[in-house]
């Protein structure tokens, strides 16, 4: 932590948080507000003189609210920077009638209640998430009485009680009658590996934790006893085996069975455990001073005030546990599917300081070979114009996500201008356009095209065309197949950058020849890779839709599905669905819906004569 | 390259059983051979291996091949080892083309091999069509800013930014809370080593 502190190449924004990234990867622009702290950093000395004089007593977060601190203080003794805080919204210093006390006696001046936050603009060619976890919360189910019994505590107010810097000083008491308890049972798996209360999967660290807090106990008050209950006792890392084994030494109890029932004591605040120890499969009854519940680790919740998350911010997808989903699961365990961008830490999954550090290392390492090569490709799969077709209507410009696009003058007789940096690749604008001007590097028209063709080419009435984009639904079969989740073999995917690639043209040409079901599939619309160009695509399919409604075909042999990348489950489910379809599709309904379609084409080639060659407009301006 | 004659090659994978276990693969490299301008048909037991590439090489130089087909798995893992393959034999990386034959074939449609097996010749057939309209591409090259943004003052996130500023590069470490250490903060000892978490 201080060696982060002094670090002459880090530059440490705290009170400081995220507001936009954009751009690419090795060219990313970054706003971040960094809040008011109204104390200056650089010229606190922390001598805590403010502390003693202000009138404001609130909880303590960091000592999870055993304490209290005043409305300035310092976070905690080891805090970096080591300054002082002022809680803008505790202190009164902001209320009409102004208390200003800490002003008086700062010797340094460095309080300032007119501070404002400030927005900083960054350019970085790497970002590493490490956003971290949250501990779960008992309270949602009163967990063995956590909301009703003062004795009953989770393992982080546990830490914060034998802790030398805790509000205890680092005795032990327990909150109802502060006497050190004598026999202190712990609860594991809570919150964890329940497919009914908290989250399914283990949180992996709280065996050891608890294990760590036995030996703890044992080394403050050797005269105390310990029991814990369990499931399992997951102690697979290295040394783990040796601390567990210790702690068994130390007379540690280790029952194996979670309590069925807590009560309280009817006087003196002692806890009543009934639990049946699936070892010997005996009903036990155990006299607890105190309980203390391992908690696990959750996916961090988005900030609830409004403001996007880093998650929707870098548009990361999340696993069904809720934890950002990396690009490979071994292959590329710190890799975001965005180029760039890496993970370390509790955001990818649970893991204790060790897996920590060591994922850590290698997500700075990931980002390191990018920043010392220099320079980047990006693939060449940009948008490009056909100034002869254009007509200057400027649609592509207002549904590009990205803002690539300058628009067309029509005035001026100016073409759009395409800046190749800030393109993506998404291919919205392609499908968007309404005079076919604009192409896709290497997913071009004619390419999709003769893919479509290919799959039709023998026995169409038993093939689904499946357009999946390349970050979700393509990546969700992969998932299916990775995880070996069977589904029927009718559907056939093409692979685009985006749903938003799909024209409506390429939907046309699968139903002329002879698609009996056509699935457009893409991300969720938190997930979007482009930001929301997600949302043309429904607006299109809900165009053809229509269309179909219209010229008396049934809407329902297009089918739209969201699905991410994580969702292999979910693929597999909608190609089982979407098989049942296809068979209630018969040959004679596609025979009249391409009879349909041919005649919609003659008729739109006679009623409307080719457009004429406009006028030369002036080049393309760079 | 467009006013040339097609000439594509098409590389059937077995991976070991992965593909071949489900897929018949000799019949999808045989429909291969079947399709229009593809001059030479190779099955790998595994394309992505030294071997396997090699022959990828060998064919492009023998068969005078402008076009490449990879039949195998996604090309989400091994598109770039085969636009690599293929630029080192002289062509260029965007000629290359794969149909997944393994995540979205053999390995979701296991039990049933008549099935899989055509669902794996119209993926070829898609990937050969496809194939025949591409067109080289030039990748562009943009410069990397030489700096790194950390988002979280936790273990992970401190770690992270000590390592990229030890190599030289210029980190923003940012923190919500006033501090950074995080959850870590909080705790007394850590296991296994039974020290002082700060």
């Amino acid at each position: 932590m201080m060696d982060a502190g002094r670090h002459p190449r880090i530059e440490l924004l705290v009170d400081s948080e995220v507001e936009d990234i954009t751009g690419f990867v090795g060219n990313y622009r970054v706003q971040v507000r960094r809040r008011a702290r109204y104390v200056d950093t650089d010229e606190c000395t922390s001598c805590g003189e403010c502390e003693k004089v202000c009138p404001v007593v609130v909880p303590d977060a960091y000592q999870e609210g055993l304490s209290s601190r005043k409305a300035i203080y310092l976070p905690f003794p080891q805090a970096v920077p080591s300054a002082f805080s002022l809680d803008g919204e505790a202190c009164l210093g902001f209320n009409p009638i102004a208390c200003g006390k800490c002003l008086e006696v700062c010797d340094k001046k460095c309080i300032d209640f007119d501070a404002k936050d400030e927005l900083l603009d960054l350019e970085v060619g790497t970002v590493v998430v490490a956003t971290g976890m949250e501990v779960y919360d008992p309270r949602q189910n009163d967990e063995y009485g956590y909301t009703r019994f003062p004795n009953v505590v989770t393992s982080m107010e546990f830490e914060r009680l034998i802790n030398a810097g805790g509000p205890t000083d680092g005795e032990l008491v327990r909150p109802s009658d502060r006497k050190v308890p004598k026999h202190v049972g712990f609860v594991q798996c809570v919150g964890s590996r329940s497919l009914q209360r908290g989250v399914p999967y283990c949180s992996n660290i709280c065996c050891m934790n608890t294990i760590k807090e036995t030996l703890l106990l044992a080394d403050h008050y050797p005269e105390s006893r310990s029991t814990v209950y369990y499931m399992d006792i997951r102690a697979f890392g290295k040394g783990f085996e040796d601390l567990y084994r210790r702690s068994r030494e130390a007379g540690v109890r280790y029952v194996r069975g979670l309590p069925g029932n807590v009560r309280q004591a009817p006087e003196g605040g002692d806890l009543i455990v009934e639990v049946e120890n699936t070892l010997t499969g005996a009903l036990e009854e155990h006299h607890l001073d105190m309980l203390v519940l391992a908690v696990g680790l959750v996916p961090r919740r988005s900030n609830g005030n409004g403001k996007r998350s880093i998650d929707e911010i870098l548009s990361l997808s999340h696993t069904s546990d809720g934890f950002v989903m990396e690009a490979h699961p071994k292959l590329k365990p710190v890799d975001a599917p965005t180029r760039g961008v890496y993970f370390a830490g509790c955001v990818e999954s649970p893991k204790d300081v060790k897996d920590t550090v060591t994922q850590a290392g290698a997500a700075a390492g990931r980002a390191a070979n990018l920043l010392g090569a220099g320079q980047v490709r990006i693939e060449a799969i940009t948008a490009t114009l056909d100034p002869d077709r254009c007509q200057l209507c400027t649609i592509c410009a207002r549904v590009c996500p990205f803002h690539a696009i300058e628009p067309a003058d029509k005035k001026k007789g100016l073409l759009p201008h395409f800046v190749e940096a800030a393109c993506a690749g998404c291919g919205t604008c392609a499908a968007e356009c309404p005079f076919d001007a604009i192409d896709m590097r290497h997913f071009t028209d004619s390419q999709v095209l003769a893919q479509i063709d290919g799959i039709l080419a023998e026995n169409p009435l038993q093939k689904i065309v499946g357009f999946a984009c390349n970050w979700c639904s393509y990546a969700g079969g992969d998932n299916a197949g990775t995880s070996r989740l069977q589904y029927p073999a009718s559907v056939r995917l093409i692979r685009t950058m985006c749903s938003g690639r799909v024209d409506q043209a390429f939907i046309w040409h699968a139903f002329r020849r002879g698609a009996p079901l056509v699935l457009i599939s893409g991300c969720h619309f938190t997930d979007c890779h482009y930001i929301d160009a997600v949302t043309w695509t429904q607006r299109r399919v809900e165009k053809i839709w229509n269309k179909m409604e219209k010229l008396g075909i049934r809407p329902e042999r297009l089918q739209l599905e969201w699905i991410s990348a994580a969702e292999g489950q979910k693929f597999a489910r909608i190609m089982t669905e979407l098989d049942s379809l296809l068979r209630q599709v018969t040959a004679k309904e596609v025979e009249e819906t391409m009879q349909i379609l041919e005649k919609e084409r003659s008729k739109a080639s006679s009623a409307s004569p080719p457009k004429k060659r406009r006028e030369p407009v002036l080049p393309i301006q760079n | 390259m467009t006013d040339q004659a097609l000439r594509i090659g098409v590389f059937v994978c077995d991976c070991g059983l992965n593909i071949a276990g489900t897929v018949d693969t000799e019949e999808v490299a045989r429909f291969a051979s079947e399709l229009p301008d593809v001059v030479a048909v190779v099955r790998n037991r595994y394309t992505c291996a030294d071997p396997g590439q090699n022959e990828i090489k060998k064919a492009i130089a023998e068969y005078d091949l402008n076009r490449v087909v990879v039949a195998s798995c996604t090309p989400k893992i091994h598109e770039p080892t085969f636009r690599n393959c293929v630029a080192d034999a002289g062509l260029n990386p965007y000629l290359v083309e794969m149909a997944n034959i393994r995540e979205h074939c053999s390995w979701v449609h296991i039990h049933d091999r008549e099935a899989a097996t055509e669902k794996a010749k119209d993926l070829v057939r898609s990937a050969v069509g496809r194939s025949r309209m591409l067109e080289p591409q030039d990748e562009k090259i943009f410069p990397v800013t030489d700096a790194a943004l950390v988002i979280g003052g936790g273990v992970a996130g401190i770690q992270t930014a000590l390592e990229l500023a030890d190599g030289g590069h210029q980190v923003y470490l940012v923190e919500k809370e006033p501090s950074i250490g995080g959850i870590m903060a909080a705790l007394d000892k850590t296991f296994p080593t039974m020290d002082c978490s700060i």
